[in-house]
């Protein structure tokens, strides 16, 4: 026999819990809905489904140059989740395997960089790729991100799960460092890797102060800095907003149902 | 003697293997943060500076909106930040009952919001928030409120709104890290403690809450470094409102104003990295408190 409190405890956890449920999922419902709507039906919360998909759609590919966008948003995406994946993957195996006072010392120093906020560096960043003539490149939206710190220690946290004997045997076998890495290391950590890839991607896909700031034609632009610019007009066109909007979430969705397990293991990579 | 050559390259694999991410956080980390501290003691405008000394540092306490670019910071630090973290807690203990009906449903959703952009999110809560949208309207037939709230039009309002959209946007995040803990925890103390009759709010602040302490302390210290980053939301959600009702500087935060003041005024570079300063010293001292917090208890 449970006694009264609990039972009410528990109700009211399960109320709060499908509440909090509904209030996360209502704005993507809402999105879809506001894409369907006009622009004055969304201002005026209108939460049914409209007939004006089609004519928002159309305003969306006739406004913006989506191939080009989702070309950027993709090409600075995939190219900067490969090069931060090996630069820190590197990283991580180099500290862990070759373990020394010296680089323990200098792992501790990232630790200290880790604190820093992207808001004390974009200023001198923003001068050093001006003055370097690369603002406005694709380089330039990519270069800053490739060593992430966040990635470094992750990479090191889960080499401790690459099993020694791999190494030795390969060793044995004559191989080279890099050769070890390469062919032994990257393929045996493969779902390292691909939890690793997924949290990158996102966090390139939808970056938006560093692309802002460093950004400055309407051709250069990722899809993410469309909507943010399509959202800060005078007078906002939300149907179109939302196609844009659904548009530029849809890859970040698909990845989280599809890999849901994968994106946790990597988010909660660096910690365990 | 083998053992010295072995050690002499494994040193040389160590130094190489870490290498390229050495090079590359040296120049756009380790570099730019030099050369901001130095800017920090340069004033004027465009490139026309000159050695400053301490003026930056002495503007900063006669500078009205950076004052209150800073007490907005702080005070979303102080109020989000703890019902975030209190709520990602709550709804992980609760989670974490394996007798709960629809578990895994319950948990993709709460934790949903995080695959989207800080862009996306803050477009969605911009029309969602709108005079005569659909929040104002669904409180105005409940009877919650009697007119509409002007939710970017009023100081206070903004305000609520932005602590609304983070919570709306981390908790879930949050709370896959308590989850996780929580997972790695023995479910036999428990029963244990239930055994030995103990009640469950006493079983969440003497058991659960102390084997949570790193991971409470871990995702604390993330929040603080990122609200005292907030820039994203701010930006898209209340300082463009784009309808001329931008509530004077009421959401204005830190990193906010350093943009502003590189990007939108005539660039006052050494002023600005000044401000960034703040902001790190403000993420050491807040980090050192949280961990002395954290050892105590």
């Amino acid at each position: 026999m449970r006694n009264p409190l609990a039972t009410l405890t528990s109700v009211l956890a399960q109320g709060g819990l499908w509440l909090a449920a509904f209030i996360s999922v209502f704005p993507f419902y809402w999105m879809v809905v506001g894409a369907t709507n006009t622009a004055n039906e969304v201002t005026a919360g209108k939460v049914t489904f409209g007939t004006h998909m089609f004519e928002n759609i159309t305003k969306f590919f006739t406004l913006v140059d989506a191939p080009r966008i989702f070309g950027n948003s993709f090409f600075v995406a995939i190219t900067g989740t490969a090069v931060t994946l090996i630069v820190t993957s590197l990283a991580g195996y180099g500290f862990e395997i070759f373990r020394s006072k010296s680089r323990d010392r200098v792992f501790g120093g990232l630790l200290l960089l880790l604190s820093v906020p992207f808001a004390a560096l974009m200023v001198p960043l923003f001068v050093m790729f001006s003055k370097a003539g690369l603002a406005n490149t694709y380089i330039a939206i990519m270069l800053p991100g490739f060593a992430a710190i966040f990635m470094i220690f992750y990479f090191r946290q889960n080499t401790k799960a690459f099993p020694h004997e791999l190494r030795d045997a390969a060793r044995l076998d004559g191989l080279k460092e890099w050769q070890i890495f390469l062919y032994i290391y990257m393929p045996v950590m493969r779902s390292t890797y691909a939890a690793a890839m997924i949290i990158v991607f996102m966090t390139n896909w939808n970056s938006y102060l560093w692309p802002l700031i460093v950004l400055q034609t309407n051709e250069m632009k990722t899809i993410t800095l469309v909507v943010a610019s399509l959202a800060s007009a005078y007078t906002p066109d939300y149907g179109l907003i939302m196609i844009a909007n659904v548009l530029a979430t849809l890859p970040t969705i698909l990845v989280f149902f599809l890999l849901q397990r994968r994106f946790v293991e990597g988010m909660l990579g660096s910690v365990k | 003697m083998a053992k010295g050559e072995t050690t002499a390259r494994e040193n040389r694999a160590g130094w190489s293997f870490i290498a390229p991410a050495m090079v590359l956080l040296g120049l756009f980390m380790v570099y730019p943060i030099i050369w901001s501290l130095w800017m920090s003691f340069q004033t004027g405008k465009g490139m026309a500076i000159k050695f400053g000394g301490f003026a930056n540092i002495i503007r900063l306490t006669k500078d009205p909106v950076f004052q209150h670019a800073l007490s907005n910071t702080l005070i979303f630090l102080v109020i989000q930040v703890p019902i975030m973290i209190v709520l990602a807690l709550l709804f992980a203990v609760a989670l974490n009952n394996p007798q709960l009906r629809g578990r895994a449903i319950l948990r993709t959703a709460i934790f949903l919001p995080c695959v989207t952009s800080l862009v996306a999110y803050s477009v969605l809560f911009k029309s969602m928030f709108a005079l005569d949208g659909v929040i104002n309207n669904t409180l105005l037939t409940l009877h919650i409120i009697s007119e509409p709230i002007g939710w970017m039009l009023e100081p206070f309002w903004a305000k609520v709104l932005i602590i609304l959209a983070i919570t709306w946007r981390w908790t879930g995040y949050n709370m896959v890290f308590y989850l996780a803990a929580l997972q790695n925890i023995d479910p036999s103390i428990y029963e244990a403690a239930r055994i030995d009759g103990i009640p469950a709010r006493a079983r969440f602040f003497s058991m659960t809450i102390p084997m949570l302490k790193p991971v409470i302390l871990f995702t604390t210290v993330l929040s603080t470094i990122g609200t005292l980053q907030l820039f994203d939301e701010v930006n898209l959600i209340t300082a463009s409102a784009g309808n001329g009702g931008t509530p004077a500087d009421s959401t204005l935060t830190l990193s906010l104003y350093i943009y502003k003041l590189v990007f939108q005024f005539m660039p006052t570079y050494g002023y600005a990295a000044t401000v960034s300063w703040l902001i790190v010293a403000l993420v050491g001292i807040l980090s050192w408190i949280q961990f002395q917090v954290a050892k105590e208890r």
